[in-house]
């Protein structure tokens, strides 16, 4: 990097670098982990509603058999990674750092790994966009780069707003992650393939494929695998942290900003991980529902750290066990290290959204002591939103979450860059977890409130409305009866009248 | 937020940080200046040495004092090496000759009053050392513009170990056969008697001004050079960014340029500006500095350039000869203001806040 680089910067104005540490995890060939002997795989795996249990304890199922359906628009199925007996329908540890029970399916293997016959379509290119859609849905695909939206839902955006481009995330910006990396250089041809099937099922032009250019072994498979289809494009893109959040790889392969209010759709784009592309394929090509992935287990604690393909609801332990580990580790995360949870124990299964389990020694975790905030502005230089997390957090500091909501505190992507730099190491990320958690507290609480006011008001208009009524009945009635009466009256008083003509 | 709560949570992500800290930030920022300082004390010698371990050593204490009467313990924060910055920045902003006291006092006065009475560090409005140093101008205008001609420590006449503590504490015994006015006084003196620059500079009495800063001033002012030099390390180093200095140089340089081209017999020209005083040391040491200066790059721009500006005119109209230190602490009472109505646009919407109209995104045709 030359002198004036230095100084006056270049590549993105936006983000971090941390050392990426993925090698040699990266260069290990893909292993294949063993059965395991029991599955844990939670009802919810994605985003949206959790999946229905259509299976009963004790009933045998085959690999791929449908266990758990989807409810509701968005949500996804459940399939069995392998054959065996349902052993248990209820609570485990669920992948997520609060350690809370979570509703989920096990499965005892039986070691025979048998498969239910799924039918491909001959030609997928031949059916409709639709079908293709509906196929990827049976087959329980969601993101699988993180976010696990459910692919079909997705997909299925293309049919009410116009996408031209679908953006396929290759950048795996998170330290330590190969996953993506690896199914690249692996699987391309299937990467690719499962590229234009979903350009089919989206109705889109083109594909661009952003791969960070410290993956040049991924940038060259990918290529030679694209080199057939003009409309595929391999786009190398900077190193840098989050350039695989979506807002930020669509700026930079496509130049168009993410409204903020708008869904990436809105622009005409969809993006897309790779491993899900990969997905899509096998979906349908194989008629192998999401059953398994890639998941790269990395860290200073990991024996022999490199990827594994090992089935969706693979205790943590497991996987552990298989690569080994020379030291005990002093932080188990799920996900990478600038946004990844932190694991209470390893009796926490993988889930279909999991890239990576670290193991972490001691001097690869950060537990400074955070200091007052000497107003370096280091983390509004790094955030790739633009806002001023210094400003966000002194707001939230006192409370005053509403001027942190000012701020753009639901701008926020939590990608770490802040608290990344911060040389006072003050918890960034966790005040706005924090502030965020408060404030959607507060608005559903206000939306209630809402809710219980129309209610009240309601029924006060109602009482109102049924008491006038009452009322006019009641004054109708004496009016007929008023009105009776002066009518009999007017007849006796004829009637004597009557006797005396 | 309640911090306990905070404490109490489990770890959350990042789970890794890059490899800074406060104390690294500051003690790097002293590493820049160490070239500068010594090379004004091998030009003033031991007085000066004298005068800057008491100022930082009155700084220190003062902090200190502050910490534990807050009940905190003193020794890990006084570590992160602000106190000893702001020490040494007014060390080498006071005239290398003056008395112990002032350095003592305004080393005092710079962290117990301008920045640990505000609620220490990061809560100061104004920059510390630059309180100091305008509360001494004020108090002691004779000491503190008492300059001295360099009198290398090696020279035959120069003051020796003894000799330095004596002027230290009792003052020089001959103060006007030492003294010497700097090339911005000495000029506004000439100019305000009715002398011209061209015979003033001309004038065989007229104070130097080599670029190896051999002339009259503070050790921070003298060698602006190197003071130049450890600016560039700094932004090389990624502990500031150009935006305050390159706007700070600028502030001084365009104003002074038209004012010389117009004319030249009233205004100094540009090196001269740039050279001499605090310029220097200023744009890269002292408006540079991260508490008291707009956290946006729109926002040092123009916090650096008002600086500048704020400098010349009050180098050039004002009643003092120089003027960084006044023009910082007028753009620090800005700053909150700057802060405020500067921000960066957010990702997605426009500078008002508002989001973006997706159809003009979706229009965009790929770069
Ligand atoms: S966590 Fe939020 S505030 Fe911090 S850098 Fe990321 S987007 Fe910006
Ligand atoms: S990076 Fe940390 S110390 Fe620097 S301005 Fe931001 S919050 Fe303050």
């Amino acid at each position: 990097m030359g002198l004036m680089e230095r100084i006056f910067g270049h590549g993105p104005r936006w983000g971090v670098h941390p050392a990426d540490r993925k090698r040699p995890a990266a260069d290990a060939p893909l292993r294949t982990l063993p059965l395991p002997a029991r599955l844990y795989l939670p009802l919810l795996q994605h985003v949206g509603q959790p999946a229905r249990p259509v299976v009963l304890v004790g009933q045998k199922v085959l690999k791929g058999q449908l266990l758990a359906e989807p409810q509701g628009r968005i949500s996804a199925p459940i399939h069995a990674p392998t054959s065996g007996t349902v052993a248990a329908i209820g609570d485990i540890t669920a992948p997520h750092p609060s350690g809370l029970p979570f509703s989920a399916i096990t499965l005892a293997s039986d070691g025979e790994d048998r498969a239910i016959e799924n039918e491909v379509p001959a030609d997928p290119f031949a059916l409709s966009p639709a079908a293709v859609t509906e196929l990827v849905a049976a087959a329980g695909v969601v993101g699988l780069g993180g976010a696990t939206f459910p692919s079909a839902v997705k997909l299925a955006l293309g049919k009410r707003t116009e996408v031209t481009t679908l953006i396929v995330n290759g950048g795996e910006c998170e330290p330590y992650l190969s996953c993506d990396d690896r199914v690249m250089r692996d699987f391309a041809a299937g990467v690719v393939d499962g590229v234009r099937l979903m350009m089919h099922a989206l109705g889109a032009r083109e594909a661009l494929v952003g791969i960070e250019d410290n993956k040049p072994e991924a940038i060259a498979a990918m290529s030679k695998a694209a080199a057939p289809y003009a409309e595929i494009r391999i786009r190398p893109v900077p190193s840098r942290y989050p350039m695989g959040s979506d807002r930020q790889l669509i700026q930079t392969l496509t130049g168009k900003e993410v409204p903020s209010d708008c869904r990436a759709a809105d622009v005409g784009v969809i993006v897309n991980n790779v491993n899900t592309a990969h997905a899509v394929h096998r979906a349908l090509r194989q008629g192998e529902p999401l059953i398994r992935r890639i998941v790269t287990v990395n860290g200073g604690a990991v024996w022999q750290p490199g990827n594994i393909m090992a089935p969706v609801g693979t205790l943590a332990s497991d996987l552990l066990a298989f690569a080994g580990l020379k030291s005990e580790p002093a932080r188990l995360l799920m996900g990478g290290p600038m946004m990844g949870a932190v694991l209470p124990h390893a009796l926490v299964p993988m889930v279909k959204g999991t890239a990576g389990i670290l193991a972490l020694a001691a001097d690869e975790i950060a537990t400074p002591v955070a200091g007052p905030c000497i107003r370096c502005g280091n983390c509004t230089r790094a955030c790739p939103i633009g806002l001023l997390p210094l400003e966000m957090a002194a707001h939230i500091r006192v409370d005053a979450l509403a001027g942190a909501a000012d701020l753009g505190l639901s701008d926020c992507i939590s990608c770490g860059c802040c608290a990344y730099v911060c040389p006072a190491h003050i918890p960034l990320v966790q005040y706005f977890s924090h502030a965020k958690g408060e404030l959607w507290a507060q608005e559903r609480s206000k939306l209630r409130l809402e809710a219980t006011k129309r209610l009240a008001a309601a029924r006060v208009e109602r009482q109102e409305r049924e008491a006038k009524e009452k009322a006019a009945a009641a004054a109708r009635r004496k009016a007929e009866r008023a009105a009776q009466k002066a009518a009999e009256a007017a007849a006796a008083a004829s009637a004597p009248t009557e006797a005396a003509t | 937020m309640n911090s306990t709560l905070l404490a109490a949570a489990p770890p959350t992500a990042p789970h890794a940080v890059a490899a800074n800290s406060v104390s690294r930030i500051m003690l790097t920022v002293v590493a820049t200046l160490v070239p500068a300082t010594l090379y004004g004390f091998w030009l003033y010698g031991w007085p000066a040495i004298d005068l800057f371990l008491v100022t930082i050593l009155a700084s220190l204490l003062g902090e200190g004092i502050c910490l534990r009467l807050a009940g905190r313990r003193a020794l890990p924060e006084l570590l992160d090496g602000s106190a000893l910055l702001t020490g040494w920045r007014l060390a080498i902003s006071l005239p290398p000759w003056a008395p112990w006291w002032i350095g003592v006092m305004g080393g005092l006065f710079a962290t117990v009053l301008a920045k640990q009475v505000f609620g220490g560090l990061g809560q100061n409005l104004f920059n510390p050392a630059m309180v100091a140093r305008v509360f001494l101008l004020i108090s002691f205008p004779v000491q503190m513009t008492a300059w001295v001609a360099p009198l290398p420590i090696t020279a035959e006449l120069a003051p020796g170990f003894v000799d330095g503590l004596r002027i230290f504490f009792s003052g020089p015994a001959n103060l006007d056969a030492v003294s010497s006015a700097s090339l911005l006084g000495y000029a506004k003196t000439e100019l305000s008697r009715g002398i011209d620059l061209m015979h003033s500079l001309a004038a065989s009495g007229a104070p130097g001004n080599s670029l190896a800063g051999e002339r009259p001033g503070s050790l921070g002012e003298t060698a602006a050079l190197l003071i130049a030099g450890g600016g560039l390390v700094m932004l090389f180093m990624r502990i500031i960014t150009w935006h305050i200095p390159a706007a700070m140089l600028a502030g001084i340089a365009v104003p002074a340029a038209i004012a010389h081209a117009v004319d030249p017999l009233r205004y100094l020209d540009v090196a001269t500006h740039l050279l001499s005083g605090g310029a220097m040391l200023g744009a890269f040491f002292i408006a540079s500095d991260y508490v008291t200066s707009p956290n946006t790059k729109a926002g040092q721009l123009i916090f650096g350039a008002g600086c500048g500006f704020l400098t010349y005119v009050i180098r050039t109209w004002g009643g003092y000869p120089e003027g960084v230190a006044f023009a910082v602490l007028l753009m620090n009472a800005l700053t909150p203001v700057i802060d405020r109505y500067v921000r960066p646009r957010i990702l997605g919407r426009n500078r008002r806040g508002a989001p973006l109209d997706p159809a003009i995104e979706r229009a965009k045709a790929a770069p």
